[in-house]
């Protein structure tokens, strides 16, 4: 799979190369600063591209821009965005487009080489990743009524493992219970957010909007 | 004409003030007059105070009625010692204070002009009554022995004529005597302001005490932040970075003996390590957040507000400001969010961010039950004090029952 990786400190770029060429990811291009970065996702069109928030010249939210601004010129290109801090305006930005093939994670999840190679992949075949942190605390906000407030403590639950991207297996796993447990519970979901029955995957996009939204 | 009767009552009102006013300005001259016999030193502080709140009601007077504001010119108290040593002190401050000269002159020249000014708003209406009502009247005025003259008309006793000259006389004066009641009253409170508004030197004297009080509360302020971050530094990712040492250590002699044991190990540092970035990322947040330094105060707002636990709306939008007054007013509106979340029981909040003419104004409402005060709130006097430093003040207006607002105004050179 071809990835584009953007990463201003060199040790850390040279280790994600290493990390993903170690889980038979090709590295088209590493570059370290915003602009090569929208020269190398507009001209090579990666499976995938990593990309950290803060980067040269600017050295302020850099990445998400130019992960945004690649994304409008070629729509639905998967990016997932790693940062020292995750915040929710940002992850409301990358969502913005409802379209799947985002992630947004703290930067040490890299550290769990499974669980990160297994974001990026659900990130490049058009899922997305969201950061628990992100996810945990919007768990713990509000007070106001809101559609979210419609769902059961166990519906919440299978949520916030939806946004943060996981399929369907991955959220049984998770709460131990059983796949048709968890299908039945996302339809609830889909049902109490409104959000119309289609053949479209990208359901699951627009809960996780629909959660940030909250 | 409602303008013109308040301004006659007000002139009223003005010139009994203005009567009684003189009479302590006398006792106070003659109580420094006598500071060189020692009695003064006793009798001049309670009576100069006495002078002053003359003064001050003049000050209050003028800005509720003619729109004229003036501040207190007065120079900061020191600490009163006690016995005759204090008291002679006290006599050498007041007698030092510019401010003091400033009021006698004042109290000595407002019995004249400020009695006249104040005597215009209603005895040129009534003397105008007079002229309209003289024919009735002249030959009981002639009988109680009173002047006959009016306006330069001679009314003398038994000729009923001249007393009707009288009449259109006295419309014209009553009517030039309504109609200019109001500006005697603005003409009486612009002349207060001069004579009681703080001279050039004494506005500086109080802009420096104010500013010296200000940067000693700054200094110390960032003083016990640094000493927070240090002991948080100390305590938290510190200790943790050596433990990690110490444990990397421990598996490197274990690598060969006990595998199994050396993995376990592993998976604890990397989770020390987590816990370290976790702790680094939260005194980052508290020093300087991320989206502050990205994206400047209105985003960083926004971001605050999506993680506030209320549903909190923001409007209007800002230019990037110079950072440290970016800091301050965010720090600040975290405060007022998180207080309207901890003590007003809000569930809506609305912030409202704008910049006109050069000012920074971020007005902070909730619908919680009110009743927060700057007096027992020690939140919102740290954040008061942390604004005051660029000048900043802080309004609050908290019924109780609410709603709550809280308005910041700073103002900044763009």
């Amino acid at each position: 799979m071809r990835a584009v990786i953007a990463e201003d400190l060199a040790l850390l770029r040279e280790g994600l190369v290493r990390l993903l060429e170690a889980h038979d990811f090709e590295t088209v291009a590493a570059v370290d600063n915003g602009p090569s970065l929208l020269r190398a996702l507009v001209e090579h069109k990666p499976e995938v591209a990593i990309v950290d928030v803060r980067l040269p010249p600017s050295f302020t939210d850099e990445g998400i821009r130019a992960a945004i601004e690649a994304r409008r010129r070629v729509p639905g290109l998967p990016v997932l965005v790693l940062s020292q801090y995750v915040e929710q305006l940002y992850a409301r930005e990358l969502l913005a487009d409802g379209t799947g093939g985002v992630g947004y994670l703290l930067k040490d999840r890299v550290f769990d080489t499974e669980e990160f190679v297994g974001a990026v992949r659900r990130v490049a075949s058009g899922g997305t990743a969201m950061d628990p942190e992100v996810i945990a605390r919007l768990l713990t906000r509000g007070r106001a009524v809101r559609p979210l407030d419609r769902l059961t403590p166990r519906e919440s639950e299978v949520l916030a493992l939806m946004a943060e991207g996981r399929s369907n297996a991955a959220i049984a796993a998770a709460l131990v219970v059983s796949e048709g447990a968890v299908a039945k519970h996302t339809t609830n979901i889909f049902h109490k957010l409104d959000l119309q029955a289609s053949d479209d995957d990208n359901r699951r996009v627009l809960a996780v909007l629909a959660y940030l939204n909250g | 004409m409602k303008k013109t009767f308040q301004a006659m009552g007000h002139g009223f009102v003005w010139f009994w003030l203005s009567i009684a006013q003189l009479f302590v300005w006398t006792l106070a001259v003659v109580a420094i007059c006598l500071i060189p016999v020692g009695v003064g030193i006793y009798l001049t502080p309670p009576l100069v105070d006495a002078h002053r709140r003359f003064a001050d009601r003049a000050r209050l007077l003028a800005h509720d009625w003619s729109g004229v504001a003036i501040p207190r010119p007065y120079l900061p108290e020191p600490v009163q010692r006690p016995g005759f040593l204090g008291r002679a002190e006290r006599c050498r401050h007041l007698l030092t204070d510019r401010a003091t000269y400033r009021d006698l002159l004042w109290g000595l020249t407002d019995p004249v002009v400020g009695v006249f000014l104040a005597a215009m708003t209603f005895a040129l209406p009534l003397y105008g009554i007079e002229g309209i009502i003289m024919p009735a009247i002249y030959e009981v005025f002639g009988d109680m022995g009173f002047n006959d003259w009016y306006t330069g008309i001679h009314v003398w006793h038994g000729d009923p004529d001249a007393a009707w000259w009288c009449v259109p006389v006295g419309v014209v004066l009553l009517v030039l005597g309504l109609k200019a009641a109001p500006w005697f009253e603005r003409v009486h409170g612009r002349w207060t302001g001069g004579l009681l508004a703080p001279a050039d030197a004494a506005a500086l004297a109080r802009r420096v005490t104010e500013l010296t009080r200000s940067r000693a509360e700054t200094i110390d302020a960032s003083a016990a932040e640094l000493r927070r971050i240090e002991r948080d530094l100390h305590d938290g990712a510190q200790a943790r970075l050596v433990a990690m040492g110490m444990t990397l250590g421990a598996i490197e002699h274990l690598l060969e003996k006990d595998p199994a044991k050396a993995r376990l190990l592993l998976a604890e540092t990397r989770e020390t390590s987590v816990r370290a970035l976790n702790e680094l990322r939260d005194l980052v947040r508290g020093i300087h957040p991320p989206v502050l330094a990205d994206r400047g105060l209105s985003d960083a707002v926004r971001a605050l507000a999506l993680d506030s636990g209320m549903d909190v709306e923001v409007t209007g939008a800002l230019p990037r400001l110079e950072p440290p007054l970016e800091s301050a007013a965010y720090f600040a509106v975290s405060e007022i969010l998180a207080n309207a979340g901890k003590h007003s029981g809000a569930r809506r909040v609305w912030i409202d961010l704008r910049l006109d003419e050069g000012l920074l104004r971020i007005g902070v409402t909730d619908d919680g039950m009110g009743g927060a005060s700057l007096e027992t709130g020690s939140g919102l006097r740290g954040i008061e004090r942390r604004i005051a430093a660029f000048d900043g003040v802080l309004a609050l207006s908290s019924p109780p029952g609410g709603p709550t607002l809280v308005t910041l105004e700073i103002p900044c050179a763009q």
